[in-house]
């Protein structure tokens, strides 16, 4: 039965990722006096790309066609090991957050490739920049996540989360460092504005985009939707960690559809807390990245050692 | 029974190199054998033996693939005494009376030797299978065979010698063996002033180890009666004393196992090796380092303290960030793998750091998982840097060059040797599904463990090495995306790489085949080997690991099944199910399924040219300004005015060279001053023999009335 629940949630998940950015899209252009698209515009941009026949450049070789199904798949992946409306997921047990962490890392590594495969510059440009930003991203990333695992002992994330929830409203110092920590680390990870804008072809800025200018078709239907998925994996797991409260820890049919509710109010928040960010904030110069990340790993540490020194029992 | 195995595995290695000296004995050889021929005519072998074996053109040849033949049957010894003994889990003790006659050689055969038995099995069988094609290249005036087998084949026996050493002296004998014949395999390429060079370095810093391992010794054995390792077990030392062995140790092990700051000579080594050595020595012989180590600190001195296991902690971490950063500005490949083995060889002593403090702290079974760690990793280590060696090898053999910027476009051109490759950079990476992540993970399971520690400094310490950690992963990421990328992926930048072809050796493609194939094997089924692991912490910490089930096929879960857990079957499964639903139902349409294939786009730019592509010194050039304390960055651009105006620029020169600090640093005081040491010894050397005869006299005055006193 709840094998059957992981594999449903899996799929609405893979299913609602478009949707969410098409949110985050919608409410950009509400701030930034535009009209705004239709929530579905994501869904008719992947039918059209996947009904296109691919172009693929003579040079490419078999990593830059078979990337976006490893990308996409490791991101499938991933979507059904982070608990989205139930803490009952028996699929957590096979991957805990390290392992979601090297997902991650795998997705990245094909991309990367493929970027350098065809041989132009934009695409090595992107590739040289982003495994520079993620190498910076990772571990403060796993930072804001060991100090949830060691607060909860396990690093099975459905546990920590129940772990989260059965403790009820407690303010924890090291929560709110992390917290911040992991925000930072999921903007500069799904390449927002700060760190990146999704939204130009810009030489000098773009890095997420230039290592899949040679995308077409249904590829780049995947490498998109897989980025979408990477939104709302960050958006989840931001969610659900530190403020799991709604999600369904037991499989009743009202509780799920709370759970529902719970996560879909939650993420709307989220973006457009993030649409506001991102129309107020500027995009900033590539050798900037350091210092954010830097502070990010900071605060990352702060939450680790104040959990440490102030909230261990010992 | 199995004690002959491992002897056999010995002297197998010895005979092959042995047999490598008969390369200038084909005329004696064949006299030997056309007599035996006329002797006993009705056997066909003599005869066929000479016009056949013995014939000018092809003795060399058959010769090479003898010598390797018999090293990969010691390859095969050494892999299943390794395993008899981890499966039977027993203690095995010999004597044998060679060597001194009031000193025998002390033998002991136990689980920790038969680990590292079967990782040098390993290592040594697909060096041999991949040996006969890669020196088939080498000429024979210049590169003669009979040094290189001869000395491959004492390596192997040192190193093998070393595991199974149950007493101080025996222990130096074969430790020094195993030097000496690695320092002349490092040699072997002497017509490079560079690689004489790197050599004597190598030589260097493997004595001035050997001499502080030694010392080491001798700490432990002034407070026992005797050298053997059971009289050492039983020396009882003060804890100074026991921190200045351990000193003493880490330093010796470590300058092998090239942690930083004393790893200068590995880069240099290594990479000037041939490539199926290069592959012995960074996948097996810093292993047998690690192997000292933790034979001296776990098994020799009996109590550890959690102060060593912070200077443990400390240098790996070092060690760990410090190689990758190094390894990632080299365009060098072996050069660059040389570098990431010093990363590896961090987070093993990283995670040895850690069981050190779990041990001392009273947690054995958590130090169980470290140790577990450790040793796994250096399994993994051994298996994906071996590939990887023998992979670059392929790469030199096919296009003479070691250079980066000289590669591109290969997964065209080499499409087998490319994807094993691929293999060899995901596990090194520590993707999941591959067995370099399985040690990382387990290497974090055992920081996450720091909870339950009293002492505030270390729960604060540990948590970021494990950060350290992370981003030493990160960043070996982005060092392997590099290599792949810009050796495999692209434009062609050279000639030679442009008219590249696949090996067609089928021995050098079958070791590679068969490292990949067990790279991915116990990246899926880790607990093939936890399972071997677990009895062999049980043996030296008196502990296995918390979890009884933690070698379950299916789950990995080390500590409960509550606090973590991996199964990478599951994971296998899935991700085959979501990549197999996507392609088969994006590729539904027959219109669409195929590809067009056309030019690339560039944003319209056009006529694409290798030079246009991202070199190593661009991809890494984002890190390097980041990082930029790390290295001594040496960087200049000229630029050719020659142009009409003053804005017009003819050309443009790039320069960029990298230097280690520690050389500057640490390295250069010690020259100056063993220099300016010598310089003042000099003085009383003044040439004449009246003076000399004076010192004589002098000396001889003094010790009588020492004697006297």
């Amino acid at each position: 039965m709840n094998w059957l629940i992981a594999v449903i949630q899996t799929m609405l998940f893979v299913a609602l990722a478009p949707l969410l950015s098409a949110w985050l899209k919608w409410c950009k252009c509400l701030l930034q006096n535009r009209k705004a698209p239709s929530l579905l515009q994501p869904y008719r941009d992947l039918i059209k790309l996947i009904r296109k026949q691919p172009a693929v450049a003579e040079q490419a070789s078999w990593i830059f066609t078979r990337s976006p199904y490893i990308i996409f798949s490791a991101m499938v992946l991933a979507a059904s090991v982070v608990p989205l409306i139930t803490v009952d997921l028996p699929t957590t047990a096979s991957a805990d957050v390290i392992v979601l962490v090297g997902f991650f890392a795998f997705a990245r590594f094909f991309l990367a490739l493929a970027g350098l495969d065809v041989g132009t510059a934009f695409g090595g440009m992107g590739s040289s920049r982003e495994m520079t930003i993620s190498s910076l991203a990772e571990p403060a990333m796993l930072m804001a996540v060991f100090t949830l695992t060691m607060t909860a002992s396990t690093t099975n994330l459905a546990l920590a989360m129940e772990h989260v929830l059965n403790e009820g409203m407690v303010l924890r110092p090291s929560f709110v460092f992390a917290l911040f920590a992991l925000i930072l680390v999921a903007i500069a990870e799904t390449g927002r504005i700060p760190v990146d804008n999704p939204a130009t072809h810009l030489e000098l800025t773009m890095i997420h985009e230039a290592m899949i200018l040679e995308y077409s078709g249904r590829h780049l239907a995947l490498i998109e939707w897989a980025s979408q998925l990477k939104l709302m994996l960050y958006g989840v797991l931001i969610a659900n960690i530190f403020l799991p409260w709604g999600i369904a820890q037991a499989l009743g049919a009202k509780a799920l559809v709370y759970g529902l509710l719970a996560i879909a109010l939650k993420l709307a928040v989220l973006c457009a807390l993030l649409a506001i960010a991102e129309t107020l904030v500027a995009k900033m110069r590539l050798f900037r990245v350091q210092e954010y990340l830097s502070f990010a790993y900071l605060l990352g540490l702060l939450g680790m050692l104040s959990h440490i020194i102030l909230e261990a029992s010992r | 029974m199995v004690l002959i195995l491992a002897y056999a595995a010995v002297l197998l290695s010895l005979a092959s190199g042995l047999s490598a000296l008969m390369m200038h004995q084909r005329p004696a050889l064949e006299a030997l054998a056309q007599a035996y021929s006329r002797l006993f005519p009705e056997h066909r072998f003599f005869r066929r033996l000479s016009t056949h074996y013995l014939e000018q053109n092809r003795y060399p040849s058959t010769l090479r693939q003898g010598a390797f033949a018999l090293l990969g049957m010691s390859g095969v010894l050494a892999i299943s005494a390794g395993l008899a003994v981890m499966l039977t889990q027993q203690v095995l003790t010999d004597q044998i009376g060679l060597g001194l006659p009031w000193l025998p050689w002390h033998m002991r055969f136990d689980g920790l030797s038969g680990f590292f038995f079967l990782i040098i099995g390993i290592a040594v069988l697909t060096v041999s299978l991949y040996g006969p094609g890669y020196v088939e290249a080498f000429s024979e005036d210049k590169q003669p065979f009979a040094p290189l087998g001869l000395f491959t084949g004492l390596f192997v026996a040192g190193m093998l010698l070393v595991l199974l050493a149950d007493d101080a002296f025996f222990f130096m004998i074969a430790w020094e063996a195993m030097s000496v014949a690695s320092y002349f395999l490092v040699a072997f390429q002497h017509e490079n002033p560079a690689n004489r060079r790197a050599a004597f370095l190598y030589l260097l810093m493997a004595e001035v180890g050997a001499l502080s391992i030694v010392l080491g010794f001798g700490v432990l054995a002034s407070f026992a009666d005797g050298f053997t390792f059971d009289a050492l077990r039983q020396a009882h030392l003060s804890t100074s004393w026991a921190s200045i062995a351990f000193a003493l140790a880490l330093l010796g092990f470590g300058m092998k196992a090239g942690i930083v700051p004393i790893h200068v000579w590995l880069p240099e080594a290594h990479p000037v090796a041939p490539s199926h050595i290069s592959a012995l020595m960074s996948g097996v012989m810093l292993k047998v380092a690690v192997y000292g180590l933790i034979r001296f600190c776990f098994d020799l001195l009996v109590e550890v303290h959690w102060q060593w296991g912070v200077v443990l902690l400390i240098l790996g971490t070092l060690s760990a960030l410090g190689g990758i950063l190094y390894a990632l500005m080299q365009s060098n490949l072996k050069r660059l793998l040389a570098y990431s083995s010093v990363e590896n060889i961090g987070v093993i002593f990283l995670v040895l750091g850690l069981a050190m403090i779990f041990m001392a702290n009273g947690y054995p079974q958590l130090a169980a998982l470290g140790l577990l760690a450790a040793l796994l990793h250096a399994f993994n280590h051994a298996l994906f840097k071996n590939l990887l060696f023998l992979g670059a090898g392929v790469v030199q053999h096919q296009i003479h060059s070691l250079d980066i910027d000289d590669m591109g476009g290969l997964i065209k051109r080499m499409p087998k040797t490319s994807f094993l490759f691929l293999v060899g950079c995901m596990s090194i990476s520590s993707l999941p599904l591959f067995n370099g992540f399985v040690s990382e993970w387990l290497a974090f399971q055992t920081a996450l463990q720091v909870f339950v520690l009293d002492n505030g400094v270390l729960r604060s310490l540990i948590p970021v090495a494990a950060a350290a950690l992370a981003l030493t992963a990160a960043l070996a990421a982005a060092c392997f995306v590099k290599v792949y990328g810009l050796v495999f992926l692209g434009l062609p930048r050279s000639r030679n790489s442009e008219k590249a072809k696949e090996v067609e050796d089928k021995g050098m493609l079958l070791a590679l085949e068969i490292l990949a194939g067990l790279c991915f094997l116990f990246g899926i089924f880790p607990s093939l080997v936890i399972a071997l692991l677990n009895p062999i912490a049980r043996q030296l910490l008196g502990q296995a690991l918390p979890n009884a089930e933690a070698t379950s096929w299916l789950w990995l879960a080390p500590v409960t099944m509550d606090q973590a857990s991996y199964a990478p079957i599951l994971v296998l499964i899935s991700v085959l199910m979501a990549a197999g639903i996507a392609f088969r139902y994006l590729r539904r349409n027959p219109e669409t399924k195929t590809m067009r294939r056309t030019e690339a786009w560039d944003c319209g730019f056009g006529g694409l040219t290798p030079r246009m592509q991202y070199s190593s010194s661009a991809f890494t050039m984002p890190i390097r300004r980041i990082f930029a304390k790390v290295w001594l960055i040496d960087e200049q651009i000229n630029k050719d005015m020659r142009g009409a105006s003053e804005l017009d620029v003819a050309s443009i020169h790039y320069h960029l060279q990298i230097q280690d600090h520690c050389w500057p640093r640490l390295y250069q005081p010690i020259v100056h001053a063993i220099n300016s040491l010598a310089r003042q010894v000099g003085r009383i050397q003044t040439g004449n023999i009246r003076v000399y005869l004076g010192y004589s006299f002098v000396t001889l005055i003094v010790m009588l009335w020492v004697v006297s006193l």
